[in-house]
């Protein structure tokens, strides 16, 4: 039907994006020319985004790539806030450069690096092959571990090695789930070549055998779980944002975690439809709540500011991990709901950072003192975030929160009171910490780069406006793709 | 004809788990090398055997890469970057090694019983390997968990993907061919990712032990 030529815009420039900055990646211009690919990339996805929602869900290359409103959502997501990270680490690398922590070297490593975290983030939500999604997944990975250890301290290769070695593990995992799903669809009749289609799958899942799909999605659940960083396989995560450079944090937060739940998520969907009980969504909520519970709780006892971030990711992600187990058109709606405001306000968060441990030369939290005067926009960004991402109101987290609680309440009452108890810890330790540093005196120095705040407050801005209204097409939008999810 | 065949896969997927246990018993890298060296050819010849039994010709595709990539490329990598770093010596272990074998023994016994109920359901002519498969990961992520040197913690990790793609042959025939070629890309990556590696933490640490990866801790 319609063309593919706005796919191909998206998946062919991030790539063509990651050659050229292997070459031109230590130049002056480097950085503009690394937004400008995201900017291209970014366009792409609106355009793609803007045909999906005029014509409807549509395949590309013989059925190896699938859009629908599911991940056309998560698409449109990742493109800008790779764009806006892409913004934001144009004049933070260049503060980097000037405090000597990142040579030319190192510097064509990061541009050309996140060019192919890019796409393969946009390559994993597109195509339909579940082996592709395992083979993109990892190829994340791939592509940021070097990012984790580029200031080649000792904490920052500890970090990246854990990352690798725990990371590679948990997808190992995934890799024997995705071969049993194999074998599922091969003996419920699916043919060689179609057999990994998620599209085929979905239309075959009531013939799937229940025995080899619930062990499937053992596997397929710790393997990309491991990836959104679900307690207990979660002690990659906070070491990895901490050690990384800021921009590397914000889009591990921002998307490397959504696209590993994404995952998690189509293989709920062939796993209810095969088993017929609830078994996918009682895993999911009891390992999301637990994640909730023990990041709150880590979330108290941390001194770096990132890492308490990183915790506070970990807690999120449960929160949506948890809203998904529950199920039903209502809570998957505000998991995704969840899922965009949480990428917003915590890259938000994180540049704000960022900028901060930059003037404070430390990420300690007790040595992060007064920003409020030393730099006001830092200091307000942070504010508005952590107030934004502790939920709230009127932004959009205290929306999904309110709808992921009133929905536990009526469906899952249990576990009302461990959601409210994780909530309380972790708005109690992340207000504590942040109020110092944004108030008080302080003696920093302003940066030798005007740091660039506008994405900050673009992305506040955003999840303020869809705290307070979501507007009717999104909103159709989110509903088309929840009722995909909870079938 | 096809009894003897499957007679010799059988046979094939039993060699893979002696040498998984060889490979936990052994302390000199070089060994762990030529063992997984090892794998890698009972690999092959077990894909090639599962060619001819099934008639799917990919498969003959599948050993082809698992040869060139398994049992010359990443041995030979192995080989320069013990070379260059000069760590020949013995390795030490987090759990002496007896204990590490009963271990074993009881992971084994594990993954056959998960294996148990989805062997009887696979089409395929080796479903009785799967159980072997499974046990072959599980003692892979054993190594890793027990040594405390960074390159046998690696070669465990490649270890670990030969039982998954191994596993992928006995319970199907092989994933689809795109499939296979994006996997085996990952791998060979990841390889020469962790190659740089090792020659960072070297730099960092003037050694490989990775007990000095365990400072970073919440308070």
């Amino acid at each position: 039907m319609s063309s593919v030529e706005p796919l191909l815009f998206l998946l062919g420039l991030p790539l063509a994006g990651a050659l050229v900055l292997g070459l031109a990646g230590h130049r002056r211009f480097a950085p503009e020319l690394n937004v400008a690919f995201s900017t291209g990339t970014f366009g792409a996805a609106a355009a793609l985004t803007a045909d999906v929602i005029a014509s409807g869900p549509r395949f590309a290359l013989q059925r190896e790539f699938f859009i629908d409103p599911l991940n056309v959502f998560l698409v449109a997501l990742t493109a800008f806030v790779a764009l806006t990270t892409a913004i934001f680490s144009r004049p933070y690398m260049r503060v980097e450069q000037a405090h000597g922590k990142m040579t030319p070297r190192r510097l064509r490593l990061y541009h050309s690096m996140y060019q192919l975290f890019s796409f393969t983030m946009l390559l994993a939500l597109t195509t339909n092959n579940m082996g592709f999604l395992w083979v993109a997944t990892e190829a994340a990975t791939l592509a940021t571990v070097l990012l984790v250890s580029v200031y080649r301290t000792a904490a920052s290769l500890e970090a990246a090695w854990k990352y690798f070695i725990l990371c590679g593990v948990g997808i190992a995992q995934a890799l024997f789930g995705t071969v049993l799903l194999y074998m599922a669809a091969e003996r419920a009749g699916a043919g060689p070549e179609v057999a990994l289609h998620w599209t085929e799958l979905e239309t075959i899942k009531a013939s799937l055998d229940p025995r080899i799909m619930g062990l499937a999605f053992a596997f397929l659940f710790v393997g990309y779980g491991t990836k959104v960083g679900l307690v207990p396989v979660h002690n990659w995560l906070p070491d990895a944002h901490a050690e990384g450079p800021t921009p590397v944090s914000a889009v591990l937060s921002g998307l490397l975690l959504n696209v590993a739940l994404y995952a998690v998520l189509r293989c709920k969907v062939l796993t209810d439809g095969a088993l017929g009980t609830a078994l996918a969504g009682q895993l999911m909520m009891f390992f999301g709540l637990l994640s909730v519970l023990v990041a709150a709780f880590f979330l108290s006892r941390q001194r770096d500011v990132k890492r308490m971030f990183a915790y506070s990711s970990i807690e999120h992600m449960g929160l949506i991990t948890f809203a998904f187990g529950v199920g039903g058109a209502v809570a998957t709606f505000a998991g995704l709901l969840h899922m965009t405001v949480h990428s917003l306000v915590k890259s938000a968060i994180f540049f704000a950072v960022g900028h901060a441990a930059q003037q404070a030369g430390t990420q300690t939290m007790s040595e992060i003192r007064g920003l409020i005067r030393s730099s006001p926009t830092v200091g307000w960004g942070l504010m508005i975030g952590s107030l934004a991402i502790l939920g709230m109101p009127p932004f959009g987290v205290f929306a999904s929160e309110f709808l992921i609680l009133v929905t536990a309440m009526r469906e899952q009452p249990w576990a009302t009171p461990f959601l409210l108890v994780g909530l309380g810890v972790a708005f109690a330790s992340v207000f504590q910490r942040v109020q110092p540093m944004v108030f008080g005196d302080s003696s920093f120095k302003p940066l030798p780069h005007q740091p660039a705040l506008v994405p900050v407050f673009v992305h506040l801005g955003i999840a303020l406006v869809l705290g307070l209204y979501v507007p009717p097409y999104l909103e159709s939008w989110y509903r088309e793709a929840a009722r995909m999810v909870a079938g | 004809m096809s009894g003897l065949a499957l007679q010799f896969i059988n046979l094939l997927a039993a060699l893979l788990l002696l040498l998984a246990f060889a490979m936990l018993a052994q302390r000199r890298i070089l060994s762990l090398i030529h063992l997984y060296t090892m794998q890698g050819v009972v690999l092959v010849a077990a894909t090639a055997a599962m060619g001819y039994v099934s008639h799917q010709p990919h498969l003959y595709v599948s050993a082809g890469l698992t040869l060139a990539l398994k049992v010359f490329l990443i041995p030979w990598l192995l080989h320069r970057v013990i070379d260059r770093l000069n760590v020949r010596w013995d390795i030490e272990t987090l759990i002496n090694i007896p204990t590490t074998l009963i271990v074993g023994i009881v992971l084994v016994i594990f993954a056959f019983n998960l294996a148990q109920p989805i062997s009887e359901l696979s089409a395929s002519v080796a479903r009785g390997t799967l159980g072997i498969a499974l046990a072959c990961v599980l003692l892979s992520l054993m190594m890793m968990i027990t040594r405390s040197k960074a390159v046998p913690q690696v070669i465990g990790f490649l270890a670990l993907e030969n039982g998954l793609f191994f596993a992928a042959t006995a319970a199907t025939y092989g994933m689809p061919m795109v499939v296979e070629l994006g996997i085996a890309l990952d791998v060979l990556v990841g390889i020469l990712i962790l190659g740089v590696f090792l020659f960072q933490i070297r730099q960092q640490f003037d050694s490989l032990d990775i007990r000095h990866l365990e400072k970073l801790k919440d308070e």
